[in-house]
């Protein structure tokens, strides 16, 4: 198994790391870099609980290799503590009750720190739209779409 | 300190959950997230026949791999015993596979990697047996049996043989289980009936879909005993469960809940990977971690019943309902779990929603090669009330009244004892029907969308209407139905809530400390819950039948209720004042009738703790409900409160493409009161749209008992986008016995809509559907079907 050495930012932090080629970014970030915070739901990209933000973008870490991190800027739901935007999401998550067993928050508050970044004043609809790459089995969506709403009206 | 302090009240506010602050910020550590120190990780070997004799199984290769440290087989586990409700089913199979999803062998070893590795090398030889996948199949003669003899070696040994299970002894049919259930005669029923219905509904494979796949960590100490950290609903009933399966003294086995990633009822029974973990730890010494793929999630954990139900139901020309004949196939799988015995909730809606005189319910539940069936939110509810609320719209159709009306006229009212014996001490199902038909403007909107029908236009709209009744105050289907409580005080005028009652993300938590914050007038800050460690919190029968609100907020309030009168007794003495003239507000002691303050709760716990009769610490147990067990005939009062509920769907139909969208769900819930407003929201919310996925988008399917959408991508969630509008109306009929007056609502958003929608859909195309899912393509055809016949 050949292994990388890789160089990159990890919510703000210069991170050097080896890793095995087909590893994934999802199991780098959980058991290289020990941030448990990011999800493995299904790890086919369907479910979304793995959402991390590379470059200003977000996408699903169980479909990124952790090679591919190499030279950029990876955040993860640990990173928004230092996020006045991404704390502001939290605690709109809390207010609304959006949360209720949480294994699929993390990656829904990261897709809504994505949104937000995109689109400060996002429609309903266009918050329905905008995580509709991630699955929630216990709320309906009703109060997460009522925390992100609440969150950019902040 | 404030001079005076008015009375406040936290009941009916929108608490935020304790626990979100953690999981918002991704802290929380699920079973995935923790890590023992010198852990090995487990992985299952599974059968990759559906049903076929195991002629040898070769881990020469497997063991000899490196960073392999056990490999076993039944072989290695002589003393295992069977699990589940039946005792049919080893973890480690034996002499033969019954499923795809059967265990065969496991390992464990230094890395998942290596694990997985070590599974590839192992040679399984197999002789293939007939498969059954369709449970009426199974009860043809002749069909072969899925459990013909007892299961192999484990079998033959001398101390297991006076054991009891199908395990030991094999079954000569394939019926797992059968129900009966009679009141008065049906055939007097039927003679009575001007109008008779008799229809055949098919209900589908669908599963929990938990985002947090199951796992757990498996570690012997060196005195031997065992400590467990598991997603379980039913830490204490698991405790005994395992240490029977272990050969084990449950005092012995430790169970430590992790914050858990969904339940929904799929953790109520004992899978083999939990067994299987602990026979590595034992194995190879070291604390093993096993955690599921989501493709074994779909595989591997259970499913919610799918049910061929024959319903024959009749009717008097004024509506007056007569007579329900239900017999039902339920294909149970290999295996038994505990979720095969959902016809306990199933007759109850057929006996007692509404008021049927005669009543006669068959039930075989049948073993087949498919994936076996568990407890799934609404335990059989969701089947049985589709059958039951599609006919009610037939008849009312039949004798010429409005959906409504007739619902109406055979509608329970408080007070009722039905022929099945349930006392309805507070029931607001007349009051959930009326708020939910007006708030949607239900009748209105049925003529109008009926009269559109024959009308030209691909898109048609249609509102339909559903009904349910469902436990809301426990269910006495165990021995007790008890949950315990200690709360203890500490010298600041913070209290530490120990409680029974497991949090699987429904916010028991957080509602069981509102409620005693309630009483001591408290700050919701002021509490901490500790609810998840056998060792340390007393006993509870489990997450499961909406109880938890119901029977661990009654013993929560029954120890606050201790700690308050030891209080304020002790402010009075201490003040020189009458302790039935004080009160508790805001952390502090004060005159009832005037809020004057008499002094800070916190400065009369530290002079209590500092005399020597302080004991702060309180115990209470809400062990006996005011429930009864069902005789052997299925009577009795099992619950100590009901809950009822009524929801309207509305839909557009695409007759062209046979695309169903949910357009609207107006629901009104007879919750008994309202304790947390955002909880009860988000649990009604939740529940609207997995039913919605129930009725519309989910189905686990199954060829030849091979599970052909093991993934996301084609077993198809409801997303973000597609969910209906909701108005949520709640109807407080402030049950006497429930905590502050409220009851069970956690099963009861789910159970309705699929019902609902079926009417729905007739009401905007003139078709009735009685199979689910209702997936464009099923759709379509009944649509097509019909206008051929038309023409």
């Amino acid at each position: 198994m050949s292994q990388q050495t890789i160089n990159f930012t990890l919510n703000g932090v210069p991170t050097r790391v080896s890793v095995p080629v087909q590893m994934s970014a999802l199991e780098m970030i959980r058991n290289v870099a020990g941030l448990t915070g990011t999800k493995y739901g299904c790890g086919e990209g369907e479910c979304g609980a793995c959402t991390i933000i590379l470059d200003g973008v977000s996408l699903n870490s169980c479909l990124l290799f952790a090679v591919e991190c190499d030279g950029r800027q990876v955040t993860t739901i640990e990173g928004l503590a230092a996020d006045p935007v991404g704390l502001r999401i939290e605690k709109a998550f809390v207010e609304a009750g959006a949360v209720q067993c949480g294994f699929c928050t993390p990656g829904m508050v990261m897709q809504a720190r994505q949104l937000l970044e995109q689109n400060p004043h996002p429609s309903r609809e266009e918050i329905q739209r905008g995580i509709e790459g991630n699955l929630c089995r216990c709320t309906g969506y009703v109060k997460i779409i009522d925390a992100i709403e609440a969150a950019s009206k902040e | 300190m404030p001079e005076t302090i008015q009375k406040d009240s936290l009941i009916g506010k929108r608490i935020t959950k304790l626990d979100a602050p953690e999981k918002a910020g991704g802290k929380t550590r699920y079973i995935q997230d923790l890590d023992v120190q010198g852990q090995l990780y487990g992985k299952i070997l599974r059968s990759t026949r559906v049903h076929a004799k195991i002629k040898s199984i070769d881990t020469s290769a497997a063991k000899a791999l490196s960073g392999v440290h056990a490999v076993i087989t039944a072989a290695d586990v002589p003393w295992q015993r069977p699990i589940g409700v039946a005792k049919d089913h080893f973890p480690l199979k034996t002499d033969r596979v019954r499923s795809l999803r059967d265990e065969i062998a496991a390992v464990a070893a230094e890395s998942e990697a290596i694990a997985e590795a070590a599974l590839k090398l192992i040679k399984v030889e197999y002789e293939d047996l007939p498969v059954l996948s369709d449970p009426n199949d199974s009860l043809k003669p002749g069909a072969p049996l899925i459990h013909p003899e007892p299961h192999g070696a484990s079998a033959k040994h001398d101390h297991l043989k006076q054991a009891q299970g199908i395990a030991y002894a094999g079954k000569p049919d394939n019926i797992a289980m059968t129900f009966d259930y009679q009141q008065g005669d049906v055939a007097a029923g039927e003679r009575e009936s001007d109008v008779v219905f008799e229809d055949t509904f098919h209900l589908h494979y669908v599963t929990h879909c938990c985002m947090g796949v199951s796992g757990i960590i498996a570690e012997f100490d060196s005195s031997g005993n065992l400590l467990m950290y598991s997603n379980t609903q039913v830490p204490f009933l698991h405790k005994r469960e395992f240490a029977e399966i272990l050969n084990m003294d449950p005092a012995r086995i430790r169970i430590i809940q992790p914050p858990i990633g969904g339940g929904f009822g799929s953790k109520l029974d004992i899978y083999p990977f939990e067994p299987i973990t602990v026979f590595l730890a034992k194995a190879s010494g070291r604390p093993v971690k096993l955690v599921f793929t989501r493709e074994e999630e779909f595989l591997a954990s259970p499913t919610r019943q799918p049910v061929i139900l024959t319903l024959r139901s009749g009717c008097k020309k004024d509506g007056t309902l007569t007579f329900r004949t239900v017999n039902t196939l339920h294909d149970n799988g290999a295996y038994t779990s505990w979720g095969a015995t959902t016809p306990f909730v199933m007759m109850q809606t057929i006996s007692s929603l509404y008021r049927v005189p005669h009543c006669l319910y068959h039930t075989k539940a049948v073993y087949t090669n498919n994936p076996y069936a568990g407890s799934f939110r609404g335990y059989g509810n969701l089947q049985a009330t589709f059958a039951v609320e599609q006919h009610m719209d037939m008849m009312a159709e039949a004798v010429g009244m409005d959906p409504l009306a007739f619902r109406l006229k055979n509608a329970q009212d408080a007070g009722e004892v039905t022929p099945q014996g349930m006392h309805f001490k507070s029931c607001g199902l007349k009051e959930c029907l009326t708020t939910a038909a007006e708030a949607s403007g239900f009748l209105a909107k049925t003529k109008a969308n009926a009269a559109e029908r024959g009308k030209p236009g691909r898109f048609k709209r249609g509102i339909g209407i559903a009904s349910m009744l469902h436990v809301g105050g426990g269910a006495k289907i165990y021995p007790s139905d008890g949950c315990g409580t200690i709360l203890k005080m500490d010298d600041f005028g913070s209290v530490t809530l120990i409680t029974g009652a497991s949090e699987i993300g429904q916010g028991s938590e957080t509602v069981l400390a509102q409620l005693v914050c309630e009483e001591l007038g408290l700050p919701m800050s002021a509490v901490r819950v500790v609810n998840n460690d056998t060792e340390i919190t007393p006993w509870d029968v489990g997450v499961h039948a909406s109880r938890t609100t119901f029977i661990a907020g009654n013993s929560a309030i029954g120890a606050a209720r201790k700690a308050r009168g030891k209080i304020l007794a002790a402010a009075g003495k201490m003040a020189d004042l009458n302790p039935d003239e004080l009160d508790l507000r805001g952390s502090h002691i004060v005159e009832t009738k005037s809020g004057k303050v008499v002094m800070t709760l916190a400065k009369l716990l530290r002079q209590l703790h500092f005399s020597d009769k302080a004991e702060l610490v309180m115990t209470s147990f809400y062990y006996e409900p005011p429930s009864k067990h069902q005789d052997k005939h299925f009577k009795g009062d099992v619950s100590a409160a009901y809950a009822w509920a009524t929801q309207v769907v509305e839909v557009e139909v695409d007759t062209d493409t046979g695309i169903v969208r949910l357009l609207k769900v107006t629901g009104a819930h007879d919750v008994g009161r309202i304790l947390n407003r955002l909880g009860l929201e988000g649990q009604i919310e939740g529940g609207i749209v997995m039913g919605q996925g129930y009725a519309l988008t989910e189905e686990l399917m199954v060829e030849n008992g091979v599970v052909r959408n093991p993934g996301f991508r084609d077993y198809k969630l409801v997303t973000a986008p597609e969910i209906p509008e909701m108005d949520v109306r709640f109807i407080e009929t402030m049950d006497g016995e429930g905590p502050q007056g409220a009851k069970g609502v956690g099963e009861a958003p789910a159970i309705c809509i699929a019902a609902a929608t079926a009417n729905a859909i007739e009401n905007a195309t003139g078709v009735r559907i009685m199979a689910l899912p209702f997936t464009p393509e099923k759709v379509y055809r009944a649509l097509h079907a019909a206008r051929k016949e038309a023409a």
